[in-house]
């Protein structure tokens, strides 16, 4: 191996992401040199920051973009709201606060932004959507840290962290040269959750996890959170939980990203490979709800199942990458399906036969419903009557995972007992518990990666000066 | 589906596009293909003229190649848009003219120069062609103005028509199960305005790219300087008809005059324009070009580039032995330019603009669906 001959950068950060990059400039801003190593090649920089594409600000007025104000006040009850109380309202309010300059700040290194994108016109207010998405946001980042002098290397991942005590020394990287120990005076750990890491899922989720598909990078395998933990950092949100949404089963085992969603599930009914009804698919607006059905799934046999829906629904919600499965029979649905005809269409036939017409609106939850099946649907229950009929394969969705390391108002982690590392910072996905211990609101995890991001190379650069 | 390979692939790409949508404020053709739910060929060739070719979304997006989805829309349209060329070409039977345009354009340019000396050899006294400098005539010496307007207006006015006609079929396929109609004076307009500021080769308001993966790209302003030079070139020669034939007066005209002025003026931005996109076309990422496109666009930029040159030539060495030279390889060159004109890259301009005009129709009064008789 390798040594360092020459001085160690100031700040290392381990990550390529939103929340790496916006250390990483912020540390280089305060006189700081920066190192970052990315576990990614160069085309697949970024982690799942490029599959995102807008980030939560608090606002006091719109602007040529933002279509009106957002106080903090508001986004402090939707963050109540989707995390039903759990996050630690101090950094809360810190991330809610600080999100107000992102906007300025996005600017001035370069992200642009767009009107909110077809489809998603009730995040305008709230969300400030990226020119281009995500991966165009990096390219911005990449391109003002490059300018800036900070190092970026490819291909390398740490494999090891010298921690004693809570004080960092050295890392052990790995890139395309071999392993190679660096000392850097500070650490930025901005490497992701555990998603990807179908041995680690499995330790909560048991043999479901072999049929999860993971929405984002590859690479978010929690090492560098594993390595945290393992030296003392103290943990936070619930290791057993993480956001899952059905998309289509047929996507590739990672990075499908955005295209894989499926919106239809109100418009129709939803079976397992038993070919039976599981869940209210009309419960409340799909927005609301669907972040429900990656779990709902999971509990399935064999953790997959089919939205299954009729002619009229056709046209009626956002297209997704794969065509829907379609026949002019239900029973010649099913056989397409691989279930048993027979079952299938009585199970549809049983819904159909609970439809009570209503007047079928989206906007409103509606009084088209089933009466005396179990479970029901409560809206927009139409019978699926109308061939040609069509279905979609869904299987969970990985998207995130809420345990992370600890971290107080400077980004720094805190070791077990509450004492804070002496120059160990976290941003971004490996830290979002603290903020987002539950649910999710779209955008908040870019919130949280930025503002925390600023935070640990301000800290960063801040403990090299000292 | 019915369509061609190329169009076929990029059918599966916009599919995948449409869902995700992140583009939508990059350009025009994203917000083109949100409109629609399913494709058909004639609208593949819609979006493919509609692109710019800014390759923006390339590099923007989550899943370009080596990704699985394998998005590339600049190049797998640029090759859905050559193909459009020859599907529209008008007579029909030359369409495979697009196939092989780069050599069918050298041989054209090649044979109408050496038509051009040897007829101003053969026509003169000998000796002419080097002397005629000095004539009071200037280059009517060696061709009289009737022989120009006599070989150059009907070529003219069969181009027009010929690229009247490709419209047409473009047109037609284009709305041939959605079609637009109305607000045409608003939408003509709009896209007078968006193709003159090529307002979609700019990645959205980030820039475009070319040889790499920064929007630093030129290539707009050397548009820009072509485009508007050819249009100060066109503008000298309409300028000469008018006081030709309105005014009695002859060429040559003095320097100061507004058929040299123009001349002069756009001959300069004709040559730098099309000099920097050939250099920048040289530099392209080679991910984002359709080999089969290459030839075409050289041979396009180079005829206009010898126009200009060969021009510029001849304003400046107008008043020495070599004036008879230029002259021939001047017309020549402006005669191939002509005659290729509805079979060669000019076209990209007409049905661009063409899909400009349908979509703002379309913004403005939604997308039809054709009933089935």
């Amino acid at each position: 191996m390798r040594s360092q001959t020459a001085p160690g950068p100031d700040v290392l950060v381990i990550g390529g992401g939103n929340a790496a990059l916006c250390a990483a400039i912020e540390a280089r801003r305060q006189g700081a040199s920066v190192l970052v190593v990315e576990a990614a090649p160069k085309v697949y920089r970024g982690g799942n920051t490029r599959h995102t594409r807008n980030l939560r600000c608090a606002h006091d007025e719109g602007n040529e973009i933002l279509t009106g104000p957002y106080p903090e006040d508001e986004f402090w009850d939707d963050l109540m709201r989707v995390t039903g109380g759990e996050t630690d309202p101090d950094l809360a309010r810190l991330t809610i606060a600080q999100s107000k300059s992102l906007w300025d700040w996005m600017n001035g290194v370069g992200v642009r932004f767009q009107q909110p994108l077809g489809g998603t016109l009730n995040l305008g207010r709230t969300n400030a959507f990226f020119l281009g998405g995500g991966r165009a946001m990096l390219n911005a980042l990449y391109d003002t840290a490059e300018k800036m002098g900070i190092e970026i290397r490819y291909d390398t991942s740490a494999t090891a962290l010298d921690i004693e005590d809570g004080f960092f020394k050295s890392a052990t990287v790995e890139g395309p040269d071999g392993p190679e120990v660096i000392a850097a005076r500070a650490l930025v750990t901005a490497a992701g959750g555990f998603e990807a890491n179908i041995e680690w899922l499995k330790e909560y989720w048991g043999e479901r996890a072999e049929n999860f598909l993971i929405r984002g990078t590859p690479n978010n395998r929690g090492t560098i959170l594993r390595m945290l933990l393992d030296a003392g950092v103290e943990p936070v949100g619930d290791p057993t939980q993480c956001h899952a949404v059905a998309i289509d089963a047929r996507s590739p085992q990672f990075d499908g990203g955005i295209v894989t969603r499926l919106d239809c599930i109100i418009f129709g009914v939803v079976l397992n490979n038993r070919c039976e009804r599981f869940y209210d698919e009309g419960e409340d607006f799909w927005p609301k709800r669907y972040a429900i059905w990656g779990r709902l799934v999971a509990d399935q046999p064999d953790q997959i199942a089919w939205i299954v829906f009729d002619e009229k629904a056709v046209g009626r919600f956002m297209p997704s990458v794969y065509p829907a499965i379609s026949a002019p029979t239900l029973e010649g649905l099913a056989e397409k399906l691989g279930l048993d005809p027979v079952a299938f269409a009585a199970e549809i036939g049983r819904f159909n036969a609970a439809v009570v017409d209503g007047d079928f609106n989206t906007e409103i939850h509606d009084d088209c419903r089933t009466e005396g099946i179990t479970p029901p649907k409560s809206h927009w229950a139409r019978r699926i009557d109308q061939a040609p009929f069509h279905a979609y394969p869904v299987r969970p969705g990985i998207t995130f995972t809420y345990l992370g390391t600890r971290v107080n108002r400077e980004a720094r982690v805190l070791m077990q007992g509450g004492r804070p590392s002496a120059n160990i910072y976290a941003a971004g996905e490996i830290m979002a518990g603290n903020v987002l211990g539950r649910g999710y609101l779209a955008g908040i995890g870019m919130t949280i990666g930025a503002v925390f991001g600023r935070l640990a190379g301000e800290g960063a650069a801040r403990h090299v000066g000292n | 589906m019915l369509g061609t390979d190329l169009q076929q692939e990029a059918e599966r790409q916009i599919t995948i596009c449409n869902a995700c949508r992140y583009c939508e404020g990059i350009c025009a053709v994203f917000p083109a293909l949100q409109m629609q739910r399913s494709f058909v060929a004639g609208d593949i060739d819609y979006f493919a003229n509609l692109c710019h070719d800014c390759g923006a979304c390339y590099h923007d997006c989550q899943f370009s190649p080596p990704h699985e989805f394998a998005i590339n829309l600049p190049k797998t349209l640029a090759g859905v848009r050559q193909e459009s060329y020859g599907r529209y070409a008008w007579p029909a039977a030359l369409a495979p003219v697009f196939e092989k345009n780069g050599l069918v354009i050298a041989v054209v340019a090649a044979v109408s120069v050496t038509a051009f000396l040897a007829g101003m050899i053969m026509w003169n006294a000998p000796g002419a062609l080097f002397s005629a400098h000095t004539s009071p005539e200037g280059f009517y010496a060696l061709m009289s103005h009737d022989a120009m307007v006599g070989l150059f207006g009907p070529v003219f006015v069969f181009s027009i028509f010929a690229m009247i006609m490709g419209l047409r079929n473009f047109w037609r396929d284009a709305n041939a199960v959605r079609m637009v109609e109305g607000a045409a004076p608003a939408s003509l307009w709009q896209a007078v305005k968006d193709a003159g500021s090529l307002r979609y080769l700019d990645g959205g308001g980030a820039g475009c790219f070319n040889e790499d993966d920064k929007p630093e790209d030129k290539r707009r302003l050397y548009h820009h300087l072509t485009f508007y030079g050819f249009l100060l070139c066109f503008a000298a020669t309409s300028v000469g008809t008018i006081y030709h034939y309105g005014f009695g007066r002859v060429a040559p005209y003095a320097w100061w005059d507004l058929p040299q002025m123009l001349g002069t003026v756009g001959g300069f931005m004709l040559a730098a324009g099309t000099g920097g996109l050939m250099a920048a076309k040289k530099r392209r990422l080679p991910d984002l070009v359709d080999e089969g496109t290459k030839g075409m666009a050289m041979a396009f930029l180079l005829m206009l580039h010898l126009t200009a040159v060969t021009g510029l030539g001849l304003h400046i060495l107008g008043g020495t032995p070599a004036m008879g030279l230029l002259l021939a390889l001047h017309l020549g060159v402006v005669f191939a330019l002509f005659l290729t004109m509805p079979y060669g890259k000019f076209v990209h301009g007409l049905y661009r603009f063409a899909a400009l005009v349908r979509l703002a129709m379309a913004k403005r009064t939604g997308l039809k669906t054709k009933v089935a008789a």
